[in-house]
């Protein structure tokens, strides 16, 4: 039986409590709104780009506290990253949360991995992904605004 | 004051007739096996009943039942079994009749649900009488179901939906709907009890104002049919929906009553067989009311269901299951409004057994999984209900709603796990 201490790590709380980035940006490069219409939460993701490379991230919205807390720890690990290794980061983290790794550990999430967890919350899957899937949307511009549905 | 207090339908009141007198909920409780389930290891809590509610194993057999013993086509074959299942059949829709208190039987017409009764008016009587400029009126508290086939016939006939502000305990404000009615008003189009509020419109006095202009009322009963004994004749509604799901029947099959004279006198919902009385492709001779709306084979195994769930909701009495249910409301009322840093939102004088509610600082979905592991099942999001949740300045409601099995030891499991959400949140 999943425990509710696996969800819910000190980690996570903290972050949810305190989101990182939690502000607009000025004249973003690009910029994305996700909606979660199971629960009605929003996200928008501010994405300020440097050639390939992501100088500034930020978001904003309201939610759930996995949905807060995956939002701020992604804009800290994506900072000073590539567009390419953003993508990589973000399928390597949803196959964790979606228990698609199994118990192995995954090195290159770094404190990400906090959100294995979520695997044992199949219901909160979505929460731990939607800023993740707003973030794709922004930086692959030309999208619909996304949906977790 | 104490909440209770603001309760119009107080426990003072329920006490003049003890929900426990004839209610047996021990015995009640024994009638559907689902609540034998355990969940997460726990014993199952279920207190989403606004979204659906169980099934007792009457529904379950009458189902069963059918299909092993009367299976056939209705309205169409010469032999034995095909009679059987047409009998049945009917004489589910004489119960809805009596169930509704409905003038006659042609009355009642089946569908998949609320949702489709409401499209069904909107599509038919709607497109004949709405035009451009013209209004179709609703609440501020409507399910999405009772917006959206509005939003979509005013698009399309280039007519404006107006809408009934709410107070901010979540009740109808009666003079300003009495003001938003006006001379292009074609429909007006109303819940009986919020989903996501529990407020009970007051829909006699709705259906008065607007027959004073000729405006014809349809009545969403999804979330009262379940709660309270309804009387088309007596509330005067022109049409009343209602989904069988919510009142202890099958998913998927539901009832439109319409007044016979409109029903006669709108066009088809849908084409196929059934609905005709006779065909060449010349000419298309409609079927008389209800078959009219009722095309193609209709979903014969869950009206029989719906047929043994009135039935069961008759044996044990509306007005007994109201005291029950309204008890708990009370109980439940006073103890969660109590839990530090909680505000209940929806603080109607005329209330079914629904709380909504938000905790500072946390958001429902997450009591919602913390409870859940206590194998407790609530609704946490808008319900169906966006503007509801605009109003009131939130994304979301963790919603309890209540069911004629509920008990007061249910509701103490509900309140005591509340209070640890702080705890494992922090």
């Amino acid at each position: 039986m999943a425990d509710l201490r696996d969800l819910y790590q000190e980690v996570i709380l903290e972050h949810a409590r305190a989101p990182r980035n939690f502000r607009a940006l000025d004249e973003p490069a690009c910029m994305a709104e996700g909606f979660n219409p199971l629960c009605g939460d929003r996200c928008t993701v501010y994405v300020a780009m440097r050639g390939e490379v992501i100088e500034d991230l930020a978001f904003q919205g309201s939610g759930c506290a996995i949905s807060r807390a995956s939002a701020s720890m992604m804009t800290q690990s994506l900072k000073g990253k590539t567009r390419s290794e953003a993508d990589d980061l973000f399928h390597n983290f949803h196959r964790t949360v979606t228990g698609q790794d199994g118990n192995g550990d995954r090195p290159e999430l770094g404190k990400l991995a906090v959100f294995a967890g979520v695997s044992g919350f199949p219901a909160r899957v979505k929460c731990a992904t939607l800023a993740w899937h707003t973030l794709q949307s922004a930086l692959h511009e030309g999208r619909e605004p996304i949906t977790t549905e | 004051m104490s909440v209770d207090a603001t309760l119009a339908r107080s426990l003072g009141d329920a006490a003049i007739e003890p929900a426990a007198i004839g209610f047996d909920v021990k015995k009640v409780r024994a009638d559907f096996s689902i609540l034998r389930e355990r969940i997460h290891g726990r014993p199952l809590v279920y207190l989403d009943n606004a979204a659906t509610s169980q099934k007792p194993d009457a529904v379950i057999e009458a189902m069963v039942h059918y299909y092993r013993q009367s299976n056939a086509n209705i309205h169409r074959g010469v032999h034995l079994l095909s009679q059987r299942a047409t009998e049945e059949y009917e004489a589910a829709r004489a119960a809805v009749q009596r169930f509704l208190h409905a003038a006659e039987t042609r009355e009642i017409v089946f569908v998949r649900g609320t949702t489709e009764g409401i499209n069904l008016v909107a599509q038919t009587y709607g497109r004949q009488h709405v035009g451009a400029g013209d209004e179709v009126l609703v609440t501020a508290m409507e399910h999405h179901s009772n917006i959206v086939p509005w939003q979509i016939l005013c698009e399309e006939k280039g007519a404006k939906l107006r809408v009934t502000p709410i107070n901010d305990a979540g009740e109808l404000m009666l003079d300003e709907f009495e003001n938003l009615l006006g001379p292009r008003t074609k429909i007006v189009s109303v819940a009986h009890v919020s989903n996501a509020l529990g407020s009970i419109n007051p829909v006699k006095e709705i259906v008065c104002r607007s027959h004073e202009r000729n405006i014809p009322v349809l009545v969403d009963g999804a979330q009262a049919v379940p709660h309270l004994p309804v009387d088309v004749q007596e509330l005067g509604c022109d049409f009343y929906a209602f989904s069988g799901h919510k009142v202890y029947g099958p998913t998927g099959i539901g009832v439109l009553y319409g007044k016979a004279a409109l029903l006669q006198e709108m066009p088809p919902y849908q084409g196929g067989g059934d609905m005709i009385s006779s065909v060449t492709f010349e000419k298309t001779t409609y079927n008389t009311v209800p078959h009219k709306f009722e095309a193609g084979t209709p979903d014969i195994a869950g009206v029989i269901g719906l047929g043994a769930a009135i039935a069961y909701v008759d044996g044990l009495g509306l007005s007994a299951i109201d005291a029950h249910e309204h008890e708990l409301l009370v109980y439940a009322t006073d103890q969660i409004a109590a839990i530090p840093h909680v505000r209940l939102v929806g603080t109607a004088r005329e209330k079914t057994g629904v709380l909504s509610f938000v905790m500072e600082g946390i958001h429902p979905h997450d009591i919602g999984t913390i409870l859940d592991q206590e194998g407790i099942a609530v609704r946490t999001g808008h319900h169906c209900a966006q503007p509801v949740m605009d109003r009131f300045g939130i994304p979301a409601t963790v919603r309890a709603s209540f069911g004629l099995y509920n008990t007061r030891e249910e509701i103490d499991a509900l309140t005591g796990c509340i209070k640890k959400v702080r705890e494992i949140l922090g």
